[in-house]
């Protein structure tokens, strides 16, 4: 029983841990090139739904294959790569996109790197001006005191 | 009863430890010369106590004790000897004792080798390095103990994940760790000065060397761990954006420039409270990437302990140092004045440029591995953020950070001319976008990426070499070259680290641009053409090995008629974990790597075969070798030699190098 359970337990947590990609097998390949190039552009930007951060085209899981498979079912179908990839959001939600969509809440996300830098660049060019070398002009005193030594 | 006396070992290190922090940071507080002094030795004893302890754990993999219980989920009485040691630290509680150790090990080498530090600053260095201990200790002691022993011993153990036998990931987390833990070095040097307030240019000189170790040993980690997922995966790839890589790569990317502007307070005493600021941001994004890992929180590929508790202790460690940390920052940073001034365009500037890339890339990955978290909690929207996202929002900054490169490291120090250190490089501009264009037009049709890889990489290889050669005055060409030997280590450290740099960008992107997959099903016996090769599928055998049994192809490899290689994919089973793995073979050369996969047998006949050509491959990892190297170089100059021994000099002779 204990040892049963424990098989169990492995079965379920199979897809949870990395296992070597064998991903996308030889029969799933189509004949065209072309469709098979865009095939697998996109389902290198779907995620496995089951694994931890792997694209379908990456993984061993049974649904991966699945998607694959229905991608190029898809595909062949006619569809254009955004029909496609919105076929699979449709059913699968926004998390099977490993590319978040720039719209929305998601726009915070994309334009975190621009708006970080302007501000990193904004400080940094503040602080380098603050410290920019002192370069006052004599007071009278110390033209007096130049004159002076320059005279000796 | 030899883990009974590591489990006591440890409790008494925690013990030492806490007396580490209270008593020097008292001392240093009261002057009194005595508890500072007993620094030193708690130190030493500390260090020698968690390495029993992790002895007496080693042992007990080693001997296959089963009646350890993490000995029996993670080992096998059938692995061979070096994934019985490696199994100490390939799961989460083994792991925190290696991290606790290696914690000990950077605080007792600041004790044996700190004596030329002031008293006070050695003093409170120590206690912050004990108090981070006391935390993981106590964090190990009442949530990952070790040394627990299991009910029923059972006649063998569970076996070691077998992704993680390798001779790579043997070795990955040691060098990761030695880079994570180094960091706290930094850290507790940042916080000393901080409570000492004093940061001057002896403090940036007793820094930079720590750092710069830890950024060696950081750099050999990711290196070994990106070419582990090379060869062990199965498809080649070495870069994923993983959650955990990310958490190794954030801290390397603030060690990058904790080191770089941790020069500018050395040289010129300035930049100081920045770089405060980035050591202590260097040490907290480790501890956020342990948090990462050992949480669970964030899943990866990698989180081998998630347990909420353990998250939860994780959280209030990295709160307590961040949150301690950055007041104490924030309280302080102001009496930390800067004495070097510096014009706009200068060398200063120049590296300021360079951490305000590097520090923003890194938060770029951070808002990216964190943003699902955040999305789901705040907005409830669930998604995912993967590769195609970091590669679009982080590949700018490290292609602007090697843009400017070349022209900031020749720039001199307080004022420059930019045009003149534009006028230096143009010829080496000159070569890099005609050499980029030529193999553009070489390989037209394919992707934009690998000849801007090309163009960027002789940029900074050429801008390196082209930098020592300026720096070697106007004589005849002999002179030159003599005196160009006779530059300090650190110069050539740089120099060999920026080529380093060039060389991954242009590896990188080569493989990425140029690499070249076939997926088929190769019957016994028949032949196939790919990208100039021709191979044969010959046979495939079952072989046995010690704790596995194999699917054993054997691929003959022929170009222009000539055997290249012969090489041996494997496909295997660990009974004991029940897992497959993959083992692909390489057929390692200088201009390409031949890659071939097995996979599964086919209903038809056949088996399922896979071969990638990658070009350029092992100067990625010759790259990243590269950066280590340059970084020992540096730090096996002699100023950092010579400054150890002029301090203990009388102080008329320690007169200004410079």
């Amino acid at each position: 029983m204990r040892a049963l359970f424990l098989v169990l337990m492995l079965a379920l947590a199979a897809p949870l841990v990395a296992t070597p990609a064998m991903a996308i097998q030889p029969d799933e390949i189509l004949d065209d090139p072309v469709l098979e190039a865009r095939a697998r552009e996109i389902t290198s930007e779907l995620r496995c739904v089951v694994c931890r951060n792997e694209s379908v085209d990456a993984s061993d899981a049974e649904i991966a294959r699945d998607i694959r498979l229905m991608v190029r079912e898809r595909l062949v179908a006619g569809d254009s790569n955004e029909e496609a990839i919105q076929f699979m959001v449709d059913r699968f939600g926004e998390y099977i996109l490993l590319n978040p969509r720039a719209t929305g809440t998601n726009l915070m996300l994309w334009l975190s790197g621009p708006f970080l830098l302007l501000a990193g660049l904004g400080i940094a060019a503040v602080a380098v001006r603050r410290r920019r070398p002192a370069s006052a002009p004599l007071s009278a005193e110390e033209e007096a005191r130049l004159q002076q030594l320059l005279d000796e | 009863m030899i883990v009974e006396l590591g489990h006591f070992a440890l409790i008494l290190a925690f013990a030492v430890a806490i007396l580490q922090t209270v008593v020097p940071l008292v001392g240093a507080h009261k002057g009194w010369a005595d508890w500072m002094a007993a620094a030193n030795p708690l130190a030493t004893l500390q260090f020698v106590l968690i390495a029993l302890s992790f002895g007496a754990l080693t042992y007990a993999f080693v001997t296959s004790d089963f009646s350890v219980a993490l000995v029996v989920n993670n080992s096998h009485s059938l692995k061979p000897l070096i994934y019985k040691i490696s199994g100490v630290w390939g799961n989460h509680e083994g792991s925190l004792l290696l991290w606790v150790m290696i914690l000990a090990l950077f605080g007792a080498c600041a004790a044996w080798f700190g004596g030329n530090l002031p008293a006070t600053l050695q003093a409170r260095v120590l206690s912050v390095q004990a108090s981070i201990g006391v935390a993981f200790m106590a964090f190990m002691i009442l949530t990952s103990n070790p040394f627990l022993r299991a009910a029923f011993p059972p006649f063998d153990g569970e076996d070691l994940n077998p992704l993680l036998q390798d001779p790579g990931l043997a070795f990955h987390p040691p060098f990761l760790y030695l880079g994570y833990v180094g960091l706290s070095m930094a850290f507790s040097f940042a916080v000393a000065a901080l409570i000492e307030g004093k940061v001057d240019a002896a403090w940036g000189r007793w820094v930079r060397p720590w750092t710069l170790a830890a950024w060696i040993c950081l750099t050999i980690g990711i290196g070994l761990g990106s070419w582990w997922a090379y060869y062990e995966l199965g498809w080649g790839g070495f870069w994923f954006w993983d959650p955990v890589e990310n958490a190794s790569f954030m801290p390397w990317l603030f060690a990058t420039a904790l080191l770089h502007s941790a020069i500018v307070v050395e040289k010129r005493e300035s930049l100081k409270a920045w770089t405060i600021l980035l050591a202590i941001m260097g040490f907290g994004f480790s501890l956020m990437g342990t948090f990462i890992v050992r949480s669970g929180l964030i899943t990866s590929v990698h989180a081998f302990a998630s347990d909420p508790e353990r998250g939860i202790f994780v959280l209030l460690i990295f709160a307590v140092f961040m949150g301690g940390a950055l007041t104490l920052f924030a309280l302080r940073s102001t009496a930390l004045e800067a004495k070097g001034v510096f014009g706009l365009v200068s060398r200063e500037s120049a590296l300021v440029l360079n951490n305000v890339l590097l520090a923003v890339a890194s938060f770029v990955v951070f808002v990216g591995t964190m943003w699902p978290l955040i999305s789901e909690l705040a907005f409830g929207r669930v998604l995912s953020v993967g590769a195609p996202f970091f590669n679009a929002a982080f590949t700018p900054f490290m292609v602007a950070l090697a843009v400017i490169l070349p022209v900031g490291a020749t720039l001199p120090w307080k004022r420059g001319n930019l045009g003149r250190a534009v006028r230096g490089m143009w010829g080496v501009a000159l070569l890099a976008i005609t050499l980029g264009a030529l193999t553009w037009t070489l390989h037209s049709g394919q992707s934009i990426l690998a000849p801007i890889g090309a163009m960027l990489g002789i940029w900074l290889v050429v801008g390196a070499l082209t930098d020592l050669w300026m720096r070697s005055g106007r004589q005849s060409i002999s002179a030159r070259l003599r005196r160009m030997i006779r530059l300090p280590r650190a110069d050539w450290g740089k120099a060999m680290s920026h080529s380093g740099l060039g060389v991954t960008i242009f590896a990188v992107s080569a493989v990425l641009g140029w690499a070249s997959e076939d997926i088929r099903v190769a019957q016994i016996g028949e032949s196939f053409e790919h990208n100039g090769y021709t191979l044969t599928l010959t046979d495939v055998r079952r072989v046995e090995g010690p704790n596995y049994i194999s699917s054993m192809g054997f691929v003959d490899v022929v170009q222009d008629g000539e055997l290249v290689a012969q090489l041996n994919p494997e496909k295997r089973i660990y009974p004991a974990a029940g897992m497959p793995t993959t083992e692909a073979a390489i057929d390692f050369g200088i201009w390409r790597d031949v890659y071939i996969a097995l996979g599964d047998p086919q209903d038809g006949g056949g088996w399922a075969l896979r071969t990638y050509v990658k070009p350029f491959a092992n100067w990625l990892w010759g790259g990243i070798l590269m950066m280590a190297f340059g970084g020992l170089i540096s730090l096996s100059d002699r100023r950092f030699r010579v400054a150890a021994g002029a301090r203990k000099a009388p102080p008329a002779a320690a007169a200004p190098a410079e």
